[in-house]
């Protein structure tokens, strides 16, 4: 079995009109036995930034901590929050410093720049990056969370349909994956606030 | 292999291991505790690799004695399932401990709490969980049974379900099992199954 499907996981983070919504799975598993149903893969870097991390959990896990050390230095300094696009190039920096020793990682960053706009970005694990307009994803099944993404996905959407569009293509991608799924978390951003919701999806 | 499970009740955590100590197919003893206390609120129940087992939680053990007594307060169970996610995670790349562990605390002013962690330091909180082959056979009893105003007795009644599945299941099931609790009164035996 592959180091990346060695945990599973599943996270779609999408753009709409001046908010971003980022989802993941929440089935946290070693190869086919499942350990628990309440592990969400996206976290909290501030209000407007939020971080989804598939892959090998451990490494996530590290990977997080060591951003948010690095965030909250940024913070101590520059007596501000990091910009979404600032944090991603940053996140692709840290990656790349384990080129050849790499954390078994596939970051998705999303969130809102000082201005209002939308940022969604997703890295390898080594750190390439791209931006996207539209949508994001990674995690064990790509295909299915492309496809649903892809044809779901319209410009311009409000914050309550984002959240739809999101929880479908989330929910609908990972149904057929047998790693990731047992629920799911989806966080809208606005400019004003964040509303986190869990959702109940095929539990298996 | 080692059967480990651990039950995290309303006030209280349960915990419970098979008592065999064996190399291969030869059985040393039949009557080995190995939940070993971090202090008078915690236990680890490691389970791996023989010398790693007992090497890595000697360590941390010693590290939390001596946190204690540098700063003159004990630490809490997230801390130290934190750290020893921290010591596992540094050594990963280079001399990794092959265990699996779980790690039962007290805090006075958190309550009761259960974690799971792999030899890969993945940490997890858990209401319910294991190590094993023993797992296999009890999660899924655990998930059916547990609530969260768990009495004590509930839990044994809990444990001894899951032991008899994995002696009806198991190949080679160990034989004996030691169940133990810890509290706001500290760590102590309920039962030799």
């Amino acid at each position: 079995m592959s180091i990346f499907s060695y945990n599973g996981a599943a996270i779609v983070a999408m753009a709409g009109k001046e908010c971003v919504a980022i989802g993941s799975d929440l089935r946290f598993g070693v190869q086919l036995q499942t350990i628990t149903c309440d592990t969400p893969k996206v976290f909290k870097v501030h209000d407007k930034l939020y971080l989804g991390l598939s892959g090998l959990q451990t490494d996530a896990q590290t990977l997080y901590q060591k951003l948010m050390f690095r965030h909250n230095m940024y913070k101590l300094r520059e007596e501000r929050d990091m910009k979404p696009s600032t944090f991603s190039n940053m996140l692709s920096n840290a990656l790349y410093e384990r080129r050849f020793g790499p954390y078994f990682a596939a970051p998705v960053v999303a969130g809102l720049e000082p201005d209002g706009t939308p940022f969604l970005s997703g890295m390898d694990t080594i750190g390439a990056v791209e931006t996207a307009k539209d949508f994001m994803i990674t995690g064990t099944s790509p295909d299915s969370l492309y496809g649903m993404c892809e044809s779901m996905w319209r410009p311009d959407m409000e914050p309550d349909e984002l959240f739809e569009t999101v929880a479908q293509c989330l929910m609908s991608g990972s149904d057929r994956d047998a790693l990731a799924g047992w629920g799911a978390v989806i966080h809208v951003i606005t400019k004003d606030k964040v509303i986190s919701r869990t959702l109940k999806t095929r539990m298996d | 292999m080692d059967f480990f499970v651990g039950i995290k009740g309303k006030d209280f955590v349960m915990v419970c291991s098979d008592t065999s100590a064996s190399h291969s197919i030869i059985s040393i003893k039949q009557d080995e505790d190995k939940i070993v206390p971090i202090d008078d609120h915690k236990v680890f129940c490691i389970a791996g690799e023989a010398g790693d087992r007992v090497n890595f939680s000697e360590y941390i053990i010693a590290n939390v004695k001596l946190y204690a007594l540098r700063n003159e307060t004990e630490l809490s169970t997230k801390s130290v399932a934190n750290y020893t996610r921290g010591e596992l995670a540094a050594a990963l790349r280079s001399s990794p401990y092959h265990c699996n562990l779980l790690l039962a605390g007290y805090d006075k002013e958190t309550g009761p709490a259960l974690y799971w962690m792999d030899y890969l330091a993945t940490l997890n909180k858990i209401n319910t969980g294991g190590t094993g082959y023993g797992s296999y056979f009890t999660l899924s009893l655990f998930d059916k049974m547990w609530h969260p105003e768990l009495t004590p007795d509930e839990a044994v009644a809990m444990i001894e379900a899951g032991i008899a599945e994995v002696k009806k299941r198991l190949v080679v099931a160990p034989p004996h099992y030691i169940i133990k609790i810890v509290d706001k009164d500290g760590v102590r035996v309920v039962k030799n199954v």
